[in-house]
């Protein structure tokens, strides 16, 4: 502030220092703090209404394509991804520094007001909206020893010493529990950023009988966070051993499915294998590391041999569950068949019944399977370099095999059957079905801090909630008939005691406690008569 | 008893439910309608058969030796004790009929399996959260509004969302199902007896110095500051219990279901900004200052977030995993299915 003159500030015109201060005073002010709440709430709605990105992918495609003209609208406004948004991220930062810029100076103020002493009556206590008093015989003296005795349970006394009076305060603990709960806050999201930058999600689906080891390559999908290393993953391989489900037969359930049990067998590093069940709502643990089981499926085991004889192809293939019903999707690829390479495109109906002349499942459980496939040959585009999926036939380069009279030769296989192609291309086996399972694997550092912090949280804003703050003060005078102080020999004189509370919380209900003050004092110092 | 019976047992239980609720309505709009007649400081004075007198003020005081007529203020406070006791009732049948639900399943589970369950136990909740706040707060004004508001939401339960028993979706089959839906049904009950009052504030506070505010039900009902305060303890019981359920135990379940403790799901979303929202509301009074009618409009806001989380996500977001409305078919992915171990639903 040296030399003020010096800067040519015209009137009405903040300076550079002022429009900071200024903005800091705007962006800690309590309204702002609860204007960015409820925008926080008001921005969230998108995201619950428009498909989100990292949490169904294929929607959002699905969406895109059904709204071309909104679709590169939204993308800009990043509403596929609300939540790691700018706009998004830029109002609870907001909220955050808001949040940081009020609880410093709450902290420094309470941390003063823990050594301060209660305050001192005020000087008239009848004055305050909450105050009794009554007349006794006993001597002041004995009325405050006995308020001091009365109020020293659940309150602290002010130490220094009031010739007429005693203060006593209680109810810190309701500030405290609102600075815990704001810095609750903070940890909370410290434990959701860990998760979100260190962390990694991945999905795997293996067919019975299969192994899977921790690494990268071995994921079909696979979503870090921005700092994962690889070296994060932890060294550890499981197999699956057998997968049951329980479905029901009968009732109003019937065709639902409870009881999902994978049977594992799994090494942890270099240790000595062990086993485990995994099912839903039962991850298992190893390590940092997650796995959990959430989905399965069907996987039928085709055997393709070629025109010449050879095996082009054999294994169990998996089909994607299409619905409740587990008719499933998929395609088997032979791309070393010789004469011509071989594709399959089709069902697998778990229970097969044909119903009105249309093929069903009426089951979910592969009681009576049944798989019906399409027959493609030609080029099925593997050699071309560019990555395919594998639950997708690349139709480009194909014809599709046909009957003599030209309609589309379908392979319609129970378990066992064995049907030759037409053209000299080979046969097809239907050799069983083998059960997969979806498994999510995952590392969520920093769980236990954000669980922690929202804990802590609960614990502040319960204290916020319930303690209420308050003060009371009990003032005992001598006066004279006429009401002013008396002499202290008076013996005529009666000892008048005021009490008085205020109420900090702006909820509380101070009537009943004062009646309770005044019992107590009155209870020794004047048995009934 | 056979499952079969029992749900039969449960079906018969909720239908008495809603005619005891209606009843109870019935005598509790018989006990609103007693106190139109006159003014609630002159229903003490002024005797029974000169209630429908010219002039009420000038009537004299009730004759002690008209044995077996009632007074106004006898009439109301028979017809308030009266509906309290059909209250009961009914939700003695409720509760009843929750539990029927449970054991009519094989095995026998918690009631919380669809979205008919969730609904009967959530008005069950807030018809418990009514009887057994009704001494503590004086709640005898609000009674023709909550039996009300749970038999119209158990009408449309039982009519729209009827379905018949049946077992436990996996991933719903947790101990934390129990935690987690008790936490939030007790949080929705107290949020909407809470909503209640402050509508009802909102209403006398319209009326504002009116005659209107003085006389009929609303002489009835607390004063402004009375009612702000009972909003707003009811709110601050509530808005805890809604942390704990779907900020604490419903991620430790989400991360052991789903592998994800928040995955920013539909209902996840909704239940933060009902969190935010009622956050908002406790932190105006606070600090802000807000209260009475600001405060006021607040909660019913998040009651209206709260509400349409409970009922209206399953009906308009079709990729929330916490959709129990319908029976959801994983979509044709190309990639990856979604399949149906997870609780995607």
């Amino acid at each position: 502030m040296s030399e003020p003159e010096q800067r040519p500030v015209s009137r009405g015109e903040l300076t550079a220092r002022e429009l900071v201060r200024w903005t800091w005073r705007q962006v800690t002010s309590m309204r702002t703090a609860l204007v960015l709440l409820l925008l926080l709430a008001l921005a969230a709605i998108p995201g619950s209404v428009i498909p989100q990105s990292g949490v169904d992918a294929l929607a959002v495609t699905r969406w895109k394509q059904e709204h071309t003209q909104l679709a590169p609208i939204y993308e800009k406004l990043d509403l596929f991804s609300v939540y790691d948004s700018i706009w998004f991220s830029a109002i609870y930062l907001l909220l955050v520094l808001s949040l940081v810029g009020c609880i410093v100076p709450r902290l420094v103020v309470y941390g003063k007001a823990l050594r301060a002493q209660p305050p001192a009556a005020p000087k008239n206590l009848s004055r305050l909206p909450d105050h009794r008093s009554y007349e006794t015989d006993a001597s002041p003296e004995e009325v405050l020893a006995r308020a001091r005795e009365v109020l020293g349970k659940r309150y602290r006394l002010r130490k220094e010493a009031e010739p007429d009076a005693v203060s006593g305060e209680r109810g810190r603990l309701r500030e405290a529990g609102n600075l815990l709960f704001h810095l609750s806050v903070l940890v909370v999201l410290a434990g959701f950023a860990v998760g979100g930058l260190f962390g990694y999600q991945g999905g795997v689906i293996l067919v019975k009988d299969s192994t899977f080891s921790n690494s990268l390559t071995q994921y079909d999908d696979f979503d870090p966070g921005g700092l994962f290393t690889p070296e994060q993953l932890n060294d550890f391989d499981f197999t699956v051993d057998d997968f049951k489900v329980d479905w029901l037969k009968r009732g109003a359930g019937a065709g639902t499915a409870r009881g999902f049990q994978a049977a594992l067998s799994y090494h942890d590093g270099d240790s000595a294998e062990k086993s485990y069940d995994l099912k839903v709502n039962h991850p298992l643990s190893i390590g940092k590391t997650d796995v959990f089981l959430i989905g399965h499926g069907y996987a039928p085991v085709v055997t393709i041999r070629d025109g010449q004889g050879n095996i082009a192809y054999t294994g169990p293939t998996v089909f994607l569950p299409q619905d409740e019903s587990f008719v499933s999707y998929g395609v088997i690829k032979a791309p070393s068949a010789e004469p011509g390479q071989i594709g399959l495109e089709g069902l697998l109906y778990p229970t097969f019944r044909l119903y009105k002349g249309d093929p069903v499942s009426v089951f979910p459980e592969d009681i009576d399977p049944l798989v019906s496939l399409l027959v493609y040959t030609g080029d099925l585009g593997l050699d071309s370099g560019t990555p395919q999926s594998v639950y997708v036939l690349d139709k480009d380069h194909t014809k599709q095999v046909l009957k003599k009279d030209g309609k589309p030769f379908r392979l319609d296989l129970r378990v066992g059957d064995k049907v030759k192609l037409p053209d000299g291309l080979g046969t097809v086996t239907f050799d069983g079905v083998e059960p997969w399972i979806r498994v999510q694997i995952s590392q969520t550092p920093g769980k236990r801090i954000a669980l922690l912090g929202v804990v802590l949280a609960l614990i502040g804003l319960c204290c916020s909630l319930y303690v209420r703050p308050r003060r009371v003060w009990v003032r005992a005078r001598r006066v004279t008939a006429t009401g002013t102080d008396a002499d202290p020999g008076d013996t005529m004189a009666r000892t008048v005691v005021e009490v008085a509370g205020l109420d900090r919380s702006g909820n509380g209900d101070l009537d009943p406690v004062l009646t309770g003050i005044v019992a107590a004092l009155r209870n020794e110092k004047e048995p009934p008569t | 008893m056979t499952d079969g019976a029992w749900e039969t047992l449960s079906n018969q239980a909720i239908a008495a439910a809603g005619l005891a609720y209606f009843v109870a309505l019935l005598v509790h709009l018989a006990e609103w309608a007693a106190l139109r007649q006159v003014a609630p400081r002159e229903a003490a004075l002024v005797g029974a058969g000169d209630a429908a007198g010219a002039d009420p003020e000038a009537a004299p005081a009730p004759a002690p030796d008209q044995p077996g007529r009632r007074t106004t203020a006898e009439r109301v406070a028979f017809l308030g004790r009266l509906g309290f006791l059909v209250t009961c009732i009914a939700a003695a049948a409720h509760l009843v009929a929750l539990v029927g639900r449970g054991m009519a399943a094989d095995p026998n589970r918690v009631p919380w399996g669809n979205m008919y369950e969730f609904t009967t136990t959530g008005t069950f909740i807030v018809a418990a959260m009514y009887l057994g706040l009704y001494r503590r707060f004086k709640l005898n004004w609000m009674a023709p509004l909550v039996v009300g508001f749970v038999l119209t939401i158990l009408m449309v339960a039982v009519i729209w969302l009827h379905e018949p028993v049946q077992p436990l979706r996996e991933a719903l089959n947790s101990y934390w199902l129990v935690i987690h839906v008790v936490a939030a049904a007790i949080a929705t009950g107290a949020f909407t007896v809470g909503g209640i009052t402050s509508i009802v504030y909102l209403v006398k506070s319209r009326a504002g110095d009116s005659e209107k505010a003085t006389r009929g039900w609303l002489g009835r009902v607390p004063d402004l500051v009375t009612l702000d305060k009972i909003a707003y303890r009811v709110h601050a019981f509530a808005f805890p219990v809604w942390t704990f359920a779907v900020l604490i135990t419903g991620p430790i379940w989400a991360h052991e279901a789903w592998s994800r403790y928040w995955n920013w799901d539909p209902k996840e979303v909704w239940a933060f900004i009902t969190w935010v929202v009622y956050a908002g509301y406790l932190h105006a009074r606070a600090t802000a200052g807000w209260k009475g009618r600001n405060a006021a409009i607040l909660a019913l806001v998040g009651l209206g977030t709260l509400w349409f989380n409970f009922i209206g996500i399953n009906y308009f977001s079709t990729t929330s995993q916490h959709s129990y409305a319908l029976e959801q078919v994983p979509a044709r992915h190309e990639v990856v299915a979604r399949t149906s171990v997870s609780p995607g639903m």
